[in-house]
């Protein structure tokens, strides 16, 4: 059981990690003049559409996290409400710390609003396709030995790595070797994004090495 | 927030408690408080920071004085039958050899690219790519030259043009009148031109314009920042050399490339790139020799070299040997060129160019004038008498500089100084017996040549050993210095890591960590100084201290070492115990590794130039990465969340009340943080930056509606604070008392606010509007700093008087009736002075009732003791934060105000962070706060609009209440350092209050016991209220906790300035290093030297509050 889901999530993992990349290349076959620094924002963009788009769908067909309860249709869409009002407020949330953080308050808003996106899609969007639209759930998540199967693990892994790969992505922002790169939010972007990728492909080495440790609550 | 210590404390009960238990012992609490030990330990690590620094310093930072006096035409320096001749017109001193002169700088002409060996087959990118110099040198021997050109370190391009106008060897710091420019205040080349009526036209590097503001006839500058851009520079030179050399209009053209020295820096000298620069600066000085005239001496030289990877600064051979190579149209050596280049001191050029163009020697030259120049071409006697006329005239000029350099400065050593007067004046005295036997033709031709020669090589002597003596003193790193330096601060920084850990473990601390130690350090200065008495060396005070400040270190290593066995052995007998030990040390260490990243991060933000200059937003960047880590690991431990089985369903956690306010607080923070970066100073190195429009005085405001808004903004605010203030004082009960300090508190706070807002309102009103006020408005600029300052000192001095702030209410005396002391209140706050006795009253009864029992008979309360030495810090910050506002511009009080409020939330952080992590050391302040507080420190200097750069000081604050008059040099220092270091000063003045704080924001928690109404239940009831006489109850670990704290700090300072020394040592070769590093490294150390005395004030202040709490208490008893 346990074997099996792993490979499940391995899959899925490597699957959004590829995705990521793929945006990076197939776009320049459709547009002209498409590179990841150049056209920076674009770039953000495709990028957050098609892992949102991705994580929605695995999370469909796998169904991680089976509710018990059969739910009606009306609750279904204001659960999809829901969890759009909480992506919006993440994004916003997002913007508003990375601004505190030393981002510039009134130019480039657009860049910092689309890194927002990004982050929140490597984030906030896992959590609410894992636990839905359930604030007191991702309190339990994020914290020791709050995790409870393979795929909260994950989540713990990924929302961690890709935050602190965006957290060293502004590094490199002051020094003055005046690559491409350099401007905001570039490097802090494909810091959260290499962030994620290794968090994608750490998540089920760490929970391979661990698995003798690894004891889930029951629910 | 939620300290609701209610303005009572019943401590006054509680004590009675304690008399009861200690009998009849005369103080409250018998064990007393270790003050002087903790006081001497703490000043003994300062000085073993203070000496590495001095030690580092005096390797590192070459200083030097500058004379601002200047040379004339009309001094005295010519021998007398020279001194009566009429000169041709436009001439000083010497008839002019030359009318013009161009002086082509190559930045970084390494004498190497300028040499050229016809025999060499595969020569490297740099090699003979200068064939025309080659070529002039060999075809027209008499009229052209090379030279290896030898700079003096620092070889950084700015000292280098200083070095190659004035003459001198400037260091790092030349002290001179005016730090505020770059300009250069010495006499130089360039001002005795433009004063002898000549014409200078300038073009290329732009650092000259800030050197030699409105010098120039005319000039075009260029950009020199980025060294990426190659070719900027010389091509827009190119572009006007010609034109500007044919039109003629210039007696001094000066063309200054960049090229060959970005070259450099960017691809290192060994790269096809460097082949190309070269060969187009072939090309340059081709044409350059065609459109000269005859009249003209051409001079082509590097200002210094490079080494293998293309940068300088430093004193390497590659570094200082740069080339240069002199070259006229008419002739103008007398005899051949030796095989090899002559090496030639770079500041012999500043000499020869003044003669030759006939303008006096810059006064503090020191150079040596380059005879051969002045040959001429008559016969050896004829030449050999020039020669010695210019040796003449240029020895006198060093003679007169040497006196009046020795007159304010004694860097020079003495006795070399007189060595060299008996040389100089011996020579001069023989020259003019020569002179006269000449006259009165009593001398034959051999002889007379021979003596001239001899006359030559004296003047020579003389000229190079002056220079020696000066380049002994002024220009030579001292990399064992520097060493030394750097491994005292490190061994010091771990002894207070070492000594913080141990001071809580062991008991005999003081006697074997402090007591050796010092004796250690004495005993080797006395061995020391004993040694120099029979040596009889000069003493030199620097070595001495901090040899005996390395003894003193290696006492206390020892006795740590001897310890460290023994506790071993300790452990080693308890094995489960160990292990145990082991996993809570590995788990400490984990907890530790967080913020010591953060300090990590910090400290290797000083190695890049980068990182130092952005760290502005580097500092902020850190403390708001601290504080979230700090979350996120109390949310990781389920800290925050309510314990799970409290009427919550298994996996789903929700916050508890306080993590919302914790959290609440961090936002304010982030907020604090963010607004705090409007209040930046910039660079120069960062070209888009725009200074804070904060940072001008109002007075300099155009906008009359704008200047009164922000007039009345900033003086609202003042009034904020002192009611904040105030009401927190309120609040604790601190205000009741009607002691000195308190009527001060009531009374002296708003009176300076008003003084304060008095002196903005007259400093930055329009100057002409006044109109027949204007004498008073001279005056009142002076006499309300002066009352601010008479009052803050009266202020402080009350509080270091009587600092209590407690109102005792003893019912021995006056049963029932409750005094309120303060009339003017509001009726609120009348209810809350007559409810909290009330309230307490019952607690009181209960107590007596208790109490008589055991045959004792009434009680006091004391409002505001639980408080009353962070109410006392509070005070003393308060005073110093309106001394330091007054010093700033008006509208950087916002910016203090922001530095108390984020000091505020943080001590709320660090309080709510410790009870919501179950701490249970009360008494030792965990390394995260040590280090938020210190980042916070570094951010507020930065926020209060100052760069660690010497153009960002705001000199205006050493005339705040003076007249544009200071007898002494010492009090506009005072003023200018307490106003650049204004945050270091508040925040480690206030360092105490980490300690302080979670005691006075105490949970009362006593609600809850109140129903049991068990006697026992009811002392820990009591306990609960105890806030900071719970420090009281155990002075021991009261003393060791401050030791702890200020140890900690210093360590976390000492750690900061450690990574700063270390980045000056490793990159003394940077480009960056006199711009960025070195000037860092200063400020670091001001910074840490201010820091760490006004630590040493603040734990001060909290000793001497215990020691009148203690009086108190006596006194109490002995009623």
């Amino acid at each position: 059981m346990r074997e099996a889901e792993l490979r499940k999530l391995l899959a899925a993992n490597l699957l959004c990690a590829v995705s990521i990349v793929l945006t990076a290349l197939v776009p320049a076959l459709f547009l002209d003049g498409f590179s990841v620094l150049g056209t920076h924002l674009t770039w953000l963009c495709v990028c957050s559409v098609c892992v949102s788009v991705l994580n929605v769908t695995l999370c469909l067909i796998l169904k991680p996290n089976p509710s018990s309860k059969r739910s009606s249709l009306s609750n279904k869409i204001s659960r999809f409400l829901k969890c759009c009002i909480y992506f919006f407020m993440s994004c916003i949330l997002f913007h508003a710390i990375i601004v505190l953080y030393g981002a510039p308050l009134i130019e480039s808003v657009t860049e910092t609003f689309l890194f927002s996106v990004l982050l929140s899609t490597f984030t906030t969007l896992q959590c609410l396709c894992l636990l839905g639209p359930n604030i007191q759930a991702w309190i339990r998540v994020f914290s020791r030995n709050g995790a409870m199967s393979i795929w909260e693990n994950s989540l713990q892994i990924t929302t961690m790595c890709s935050i602190l790969g965006g957290w060293f992505g502004a590094f490199p922002i002051p020094l003055d070797w005046d690559r491409p790169w350099q401007v905001w939010p570039i490097s802090c972007s494909l810091g959260a994004t290499f962030g994620y990728m290794a968090g994608l492909i750490i998540a089920p080495l760490w929970i391979h090495w661990n698995r003798k440790q690894l004891t889930y609550k029951s629910r | 927030m939620q300290c609701t210590g209610q303005g009572l404390v019943l401590a006054g009960v509680h004590h009675l408690a304690w008399v009861e238990l200690w009998g009849l012992s005369l103080s409250v609490f018998p064990r007393r408080m270790q003050r002087w030990p903790v006081l001497l330990f703490l000043a003994w690590v300062c000085f073993l920071f203070f000496s590495g620094i001095g030690l580092f310093m005096s390797g590192f930072l070459l200083t030097r004085i500058e004379l601002a006096n200047s040379s004339s035409c009309s001094d005295p320096l010519v021998p007398p039958p020279w001194d009566k001749q009429s000169l041709p017109p436009g001439s000083c001193w010497v008839p002019r050899r030359f009318p013009k002169v161009v002086l082509v700088i190559i930045d970084a002409l390494r004498f190497e690219f300028a040499l050229f060996n016809p025999a060499k087959v595969n020569p490297l990118p740099y090699e003979n790519k200068l064939s025309f110099l080659h070529h002039l040198a060999t075809s027209q021997p008499h009229h052209a030259r090379l030279y290896r050109f030898v700079a003096d370190p620092p070889t950084a391009t700015m000292q280098r043009i200083k070095g190659l106008t004035t003459g001198s060897l400037p260091t790092f710091i030349d002290v001179g009148s005016n730090f505020a420019t770059y300009a250069i205040q010495e006499d130089n080349l360039l001002a005795q031109l433009v004063q002898n009526g000549r014409r200078v036209v300038f073009m290329g590097d732009d650092t000259w314009e800030g050197l030699f503001p409105k010098k120039f006839f005319r000039s075009y500058f260029f950009p020199s920042f980025n060294v990426k851009d190659l070719h900027t520079v010389d091509n827009g030179i190119l572009q006007y050399l010609y034109p500007t050399v044919n039109s003629g209009e210039w007696d001094l053209l000066i063309a200054h490339f960049l090229g060959v020295d970005h070259c450099g820096h960017k691809h290192g000298p060994d790269h096809p790139e460097m082949a190309k620069k070269l060969t187009q600066m072939n090309e340059m000085l081709r044409s350059l020799v065609d459109h000269l005239g005859n009249d003209t001496l051409l001079l082509v030289a590097g200002d210094h070299g490079m080494t293998e990877t293309g940068d300088h600064g430093g004193d390497s051979q590659r570094e200082v040997n740069a080339a240069l190579f002199v070259y006229s149209k008419t002739p103008l050596f007398g005899t051949d060129p030796p095989k090899e280049p002559e090496a030639i001191p770079q500041v012999n050029l500043v000499p020869t160019v003044a003669l030759l163009l006939g303008v006096p020697i810059p006064y503090s030259n020191i150079g040596e004038v380059m005879a051969e120049l002045f040959s001429g071409d008559g016969d050896t006697v004829s030449e050999a008498l020039q020669q010695l006329l210019v040796y003449h005239i240029n020895a006198k000029q060093v003679d007169r500089f040497l006196h009046s350099y020795s007159l304010v400065a004694q860097d020079l050593p003495a006795e070399q100084l007189q060595h060299l007067q008996e040389l100089f004046s011996s020579a001069v005295e023989e020259h003019i017996q020569l002179l006269a036997q000449m006259q009165r033709a009593m001398l034959m031709s051999p002889e007379l040549e021979s003596k001239l020669r001899s006359l030559i090589s004296r003047f020579q002597l003389y000229l190079r050993q002056a220079r020696a003596v000066c380049t002994q003193s002024w220009a030579r790193f001292h990399p064992l210095r520097m060493v030394g330096g750097c491994t005292l601060i490190a061994a010091s920084c771990l002894l207070c890591y070492v000594a913080s850990e141990l001071a809580t473990v062991s008991d005999s601390f003081y006697r074997s960590c402090l007591l050796y130690p010092l004796l250690w350090g004495l005993v080797t200065a006395v061995l020391r100084g004993l040694a120099y008495v029979f040596t009889q060396e000069e003493l030199d005070l620097l070595l001495l201290l901090s040899s005996a400040a390395a003894a003193s270190l290696l006492g206390f290593f020892w006795q740590w070492w001897g310890w460290h066995p023994k506790r071993a052995r300790l452990l080693g007998s308890q094995p489960p115990l160990a292990s145990i030990g082991l996993r809570q040390r590995l788990r400490v260490w984990l907890g530790l590794a967080f913020p010591m990243g953060i300090l990590l991060f910090r400290c290797g933000a000083m190695f890049s130039d980068s990182f130092v200059v952005a760290e502005a937003q580097v500092a902020p960047f850190l403390l708001a990465s601290l504080v979230m880590l700090l979350i996120g690991k109390l949310h990781w431990d389920g800290r925050l969340t309510v314990p799970e089985g409290h009427k919550q369903p298994i996996g789903f956690s929700s916050y508890r009340k306080e993590s919302w306010h914790l959290l609440c607080l961090v936002t304010v923070l982030l907020v604090c943080l963010r607004l705090s970066g409007f209040f930046h100073q910039c660079r120069e190195e960062i070209p888009h930056c725009r200074p804070s429009v904060f940072l001008p005085p109002l007075a300099s405001l155009r906008n009359t509606r704008a200047k009164n808004l922000f007039y009345l903004l900033c003086v609202a605010l003042l009034a904020g604070l002192v009611y904040a203030v105030r009401s927190w004082l309120r609040h604790y009960g601190n205000l009741n008392s009607s002691d000195p300090v308190v009527l001060f508190v009531r009374w002296g706070f708003p009176l300076v606010v008003l003084c304060i807002a008095c002196y903005w309102a007259v400093a930055s009103s329009a100057e002409d509007s006044l109109g027949k006020l204007q004498e008073l408005v001279q005056v009142a600029v002076i006499a309300f700093p002066w009352a601010v300052y008479g009052l803050a000192s009266i202020g402080l001095l009350l509080l270091l008087c009587h600092p209590m702030t407690v109102f005792a209410k003893d019912s021995r005396e006056s049963a029932g009736s409750i005094v309120t002391p303060y009339q003017g209140i509001p009726s609120s706050k009348v209810d809350l002075l007559q409810v909290i006795p009330q309230i307490y009253k019952r607690m009181q009864e209960s107590e007596k009732s208790r109490l008589e029992r055991r045959s004792c008979r009434a009680t006091v309360a004391a409002y505001g003791l639980g408080s009353v030495y962070s109410a006392a810090l509070v005070v003393a910050l308060t005073l110093l934060g309106f001394l330091l506002m007054l010093l700033h511009a008006e509208r950087l009080s916002l910016a203090f105000l922001l530095l108390f409020l984020e000091a505020f939330v943080l001590l709320h952080i660090h309080t709510r962070a410790r009870s919501l992590a179950g701490d249970t050391e009360p008494f030792s302040v965990p390394w995260f706060a040590v280090i938020s507080w210190l980042l916070a420190a570094s951010q507020f200097f930065y926020s209060t609009g100052h760069q660690p750069v010497f153009p960002a000081i705001h000199w205006n604050a050493a005339f705040v209440g003076f007249h544009l008059d200071h007898s002494t040099n010492l009090l506009p220092a005072v003023l200018v350092g307490a106003n650049t270091f204004a945050s270091h000063i508040l925040f480690a003045v206030g360092c105490p209050l980490l300690l302080l704080w979670p005691f006075v924001c105490e949970m009362p928690s006593s609600q809850k016991k109140k129903s049991k109404r068990e006697s026992q239940e009811e002392l820990q009831t009591v306990d609960k209220h105890m806030m900071e006489m719970r420090l009281r109850e155990s002075p021991e670990k009261f003393s060791t906790a401050l030791l702890q704290l200020g140890l900690k700090y210093l360590f976390v300072l000492g750690a900061q300035l450690l990574a700063c020394v270390c980045a000056a040592v490793i990159l003394r070769r940077h480009l960056m290093v006199w711009k960025v590093f070195a000037p860092k490294f200063l400020f670091e150390s001001l910074g840490f030297v201010v820091s760490s005395i006004c630590l040493l004030l603040g734990i001060s202040l909290v000793m001497r509050v215990d020691c009148a709490v203690s009086a108190w208490f006596s006194q109490l008893q002995l009623r």
